[in-house]
């Protein structure tokens, strides 16, 4: 025992302390805030520029409203003919010319923007989206609709879906949480599980493995690297997640001036592509925001977090030490990392088969696939893990477990196998007969 | 004189084929075992066996008369053949985990290590990473690793290979020294100048069986082929005249401004009556048993593959 922990130790240690981890660990949080953060920067900091576009409008009198400018567009309406404009064009004043036919109505696609350079796609956007509500007014004043009839018209449903107890259920926070949950079980195995491979490559390579287990047994060895480096893992998650709060609520203070923060927020929303029924939720009505917050709450109240935390870690490790233990397996039967490819493929295929499903399994959480693949012990941490939050029944949950722990059992018997037979074996090319062999030498 | 280490019976096959078959030696307390045979002969498979690396498929082995157990291997040094370091990790943090998985203490372990990178001048390499060192001195390092411990006994495997001369007589210097110390040495080796200079006993394993063990001199003694060699000067009659039935000429050439005779002898017959015999003759320069080097020995017994019993 005291043995392993020395391994451990050293496993753990001479990662955590390697460039390249301290480098992953504070680029990761920079990376994740940078994604919630850059884009409020650039809503804030870009398109400062107001960009005047002279429009020439050829439209009969009565649809001739002046379209609706924005805070980096303006439009500015002028009688005189194309020809003109376009010769006393002043690129200095403005950016571009609109020209609109008379017959906009039955022929949306004739308006035309002449601009000096490639025009920017941001003003090309705002003068496409403007112009198809102005013809959608013009089109329904002309039916005898008016602005007043049609904001009355307007709905917004919001279905409340309770389970038949009463309690409110909350598939879409359901499904975000379960999701988040399975992405990080599968990254968490696919990294740490390659990493468990390359060091025992790296031992047998360096020879240094035969020295080790004249002190260890080899069982040993492999399950203090393998239990070392998941807590390299953890370190690591551990670190993120600390990280990306601190820098996330510091740089929000510093950037987010509170005056501007709303229009911010919704600009923000928008360049994040959020549909326009959410921005105008939070922006137009109060009530609606209000209501929206309450429900978000309700959701997250409904949501059975102890079980979901206590199942995720579960999963987390079972599925990380069933993984690795077979990664460690394929380290010891080969000699160098290019000769993994035939042994890695049935290994991260049940893996990514599993995160495959699990995308399907959030639209239809009890089909018989997803049942299924939450109980094989190679599909189940990613695929429970994103059922789970939809709420499980209590054998099944006690059946994966059960599976998933027999499973890693298992196979940590047959790597422990393969391993200490594959460590002490240089530059021989091993097939699956080979290590089949392998299960059954004494010893 | 106490047995350090009993292998029994020990037998092992791995699918077909066979590493061991009904193998037995006996290594006494203080000696230097050599464990020869040619490549693929089953010494790997055996100093495998005694580390506890892999299992015997039958048979068992004693360490100090106790049935081999884990605790056991704090008692041993294990040097093998296929030998490596971390070669991204630091050389004293390496040595100090290398150290403490064989049961040393860490403060202990400092305290022996440092002695040990001041004996072979190595002490300025404690920061060095292992990748920035020469292979000399992870040589150095490697047998530093082995030994820190002071373990009551030291396999080495192919010790002399791959290593560069200077560092191979240092390490023999080493194991003469600890030797002297009460240290029990087995070391496998196909060089044979190695085992003349320091091995007491040998076993001789070939293909998974074992030939041949004991004493170095009681070898010598059953490989003895009572030849002498007799440089003299006279004439060919002269020799001729000296010898009778228990003898035979093998060889009669020039040699230098004399000639040199080999002579083969009866068992039986004492050599002294031979002396006289050329004595009346020819006029001797010199008379010398011709002793079977380890490499003739080792030759022999592997070309004929056959089991010898050695009657101390």
């Amino acid at each position: 025992m005291n043995k392993i922990l020395l391994i451990l130790q050293r496993e753990y240690l001479t990662r955590v302390k390697k460039k390249s981890f301290i480098v992953m660990t504070i680029l990761g949080p920079i990376l994740m805030a940078a994604i919630a953060i850059v884009p409020i920067l650039i809503a804030k900091y870009s398109d400062d520029k107001i960009n005047k576009i002279l429009v020439i409008d050829q439209r009969p009198e009565i649809f001739t409203t002046i379209l609706p400018s924005s805070e980096t567009v303006l439009f500015v309406n002028s009688k005189i003919s194309l020809d003109s404009a376009k010769r006393a064009f002043d690129p200095e004043k403005f950016y571009g010319i609109l020209y609109l036919q008379d017959d906009m109505v039955k022929n949306p696609g004739g308006a035309m923007l002449f601009t000096e350079k490639q025009a920017n796609l941001s003003v090309t956007n705002y003068i496409e989206t403007s112009l198809e509500k102005q013809i959608e007014q013009d089109k329904l004043k002309a039916e005898g609709i008016d602005q007043k009839t049609l904001t009355s018209i307007e709905t917004t449903v919001n279905l409340k879906t309770l389970s038949l107890k009463g309690e409110e259920n909350s598939a879409e926070l359901a499904t975000i949480v379960g999701f988040i949950c399975g992405l990080l079980i599968y990254l968490f195995i696919f990294l740490y599980g390659v990493q468990v491979m390359r060091g025992v490559i790296e031992e047998k390579t360096n020879r240094i493995v035969e020295v080790i287990i004249s002190s260890v047994k080899p069982f040993e060895l492999m399950m203090g690297k393998i239990i070392g480096i998941a807590l390299v893992g953890l370190t690591q998650f551990f670190l993120w997640i600390i990280l990306t709060l601190t820098i996330t609520t510091i740089a929000g203070k510093v950037i987010v001036d509170p005056k501007t923060d709303a229009k911010v927020v919704a600009q923000t929303m928008r360049t994040n592509n959020l549909d326009q029924h959410a921005l105008e939720e939070l922006g137009a009505t109060p009530k609606v925001k209000e209501d929206a917050i309450a429900k978000v709450f309700s959701q997250l109240s409904s949501i059975n977090f102890p079980l979901i935390i206590s199942c995720f870690f579960i999963y987390f490790l079972g599925g990380y030490l069933l993984y690795s233990a077979l990664f460690a397996a394929i380290g010891a039967a080969v000699d160098n990392e290019t000769e993994t490819q035939q042994f890695m493929l049935p290994v991260t295929i049940p893996l990514i088969l599993a995160f495959i499903v699990a995308q399907s399994i959030v639209q239809n959480p009890d089909s018989q696939l997803g049942f299924w693949f939450s109980i094989f012990p190679l599909t189940s941490p990613v695929v429970m893990m994103v059922r789970i939050a939809f709420g499980v029944p209590p054998w099944e949950l006690a059946l994966s477990i059960g599976l998933l722990i027999a499973g890693f059992v298992g196979a940590t018997w047959l790597a422990g196998r393969i391993y200490r037979t594959g460590i002490l074996l240089y530059g021989k090319k091993v097939n699956y007969k080979e290590l089949a062999k392998w299960l059954f030498y004494k010893g | 004189m106490p047995n350090i280490l009993e292998v029994r019976n020990v037998s092992k096959a791995y699918d077909k084929h066979v590493a061991l078959e009904n193998v037995s030696i006996t290594i006494n307390e203080g000696s230097v075992f050599g464990l020869l045979g040619p490549n693929g002969a089953g010494k790997t498979s055996l100093i495998r066996i005694i580390n506890q690396i892999t299992a015997p498929d039958s048979g068992h082995i004693l360490f100090d008369g106790k049935p081999l157990n884990p605790q056991h291997t704090a008692q041993i040094g294990y040097l093998p053949e296929e030998r490596g370091l971390y070669k991204k990790m630091e050389v004293g943090e390496q040595v100090l985990y290398l150290a403490q998985l064989k049961g040393l203490s860490r403060a202990d372990a400092v305290v022996k290590l440092k002695y040990w990178f001041e004996k072979f001048e190595i002490k300025g390499w404690w920061k060095k990473k292992v990748e920035e060192l020469s292979k000399g001195m992870q040589q150095k390092v490697q047998f530093i690793v082995t030994v820190v411990h002071e373990p009551k006994l030291l396999i080495l495997d192919e010790p002399f290979t791959g290593f560069d001369p200077i560092n191979a007589n240092l390490i023999k210097d080493e194991l003469i020294e600890m030797r002297k110390k009460g240290t029990t040495i087995a070391l496998s080796t196909h060089r044979m100048e190695s085992v003349e200079e320091l091995c007491t006993h040998i076993a001789l394993i070939n293909k998974s069986r074992k030939l041949l063990e004991g004493p170095v001199k009681d070898v010598r003694k059953l490989y003895k082929s009572n030849v002498y060699a007799i440089e003299y000067e006279g004439t060919n009659i002269g020799l001729a005249n000296s010898m009778w039935g228990d003898f035979e000429l093998i060889e009669n050439e020039p040699y230098g401004d004399g000639m040199k005779a080999l002579i083969k002898v009866k068992d039986s017959i004492n050599t002294n009556a031979l002396l006289q015999g050329l004595i009346n003759n020819v006029t001797i320069h010199s008379f010398k048993e011709l002793i079977p080097t380890m490499n003739d020995i080792f030759i022999q017994s592997v070309t004929n593959n056959e089991i010898q019993t050695i009657h101390e």
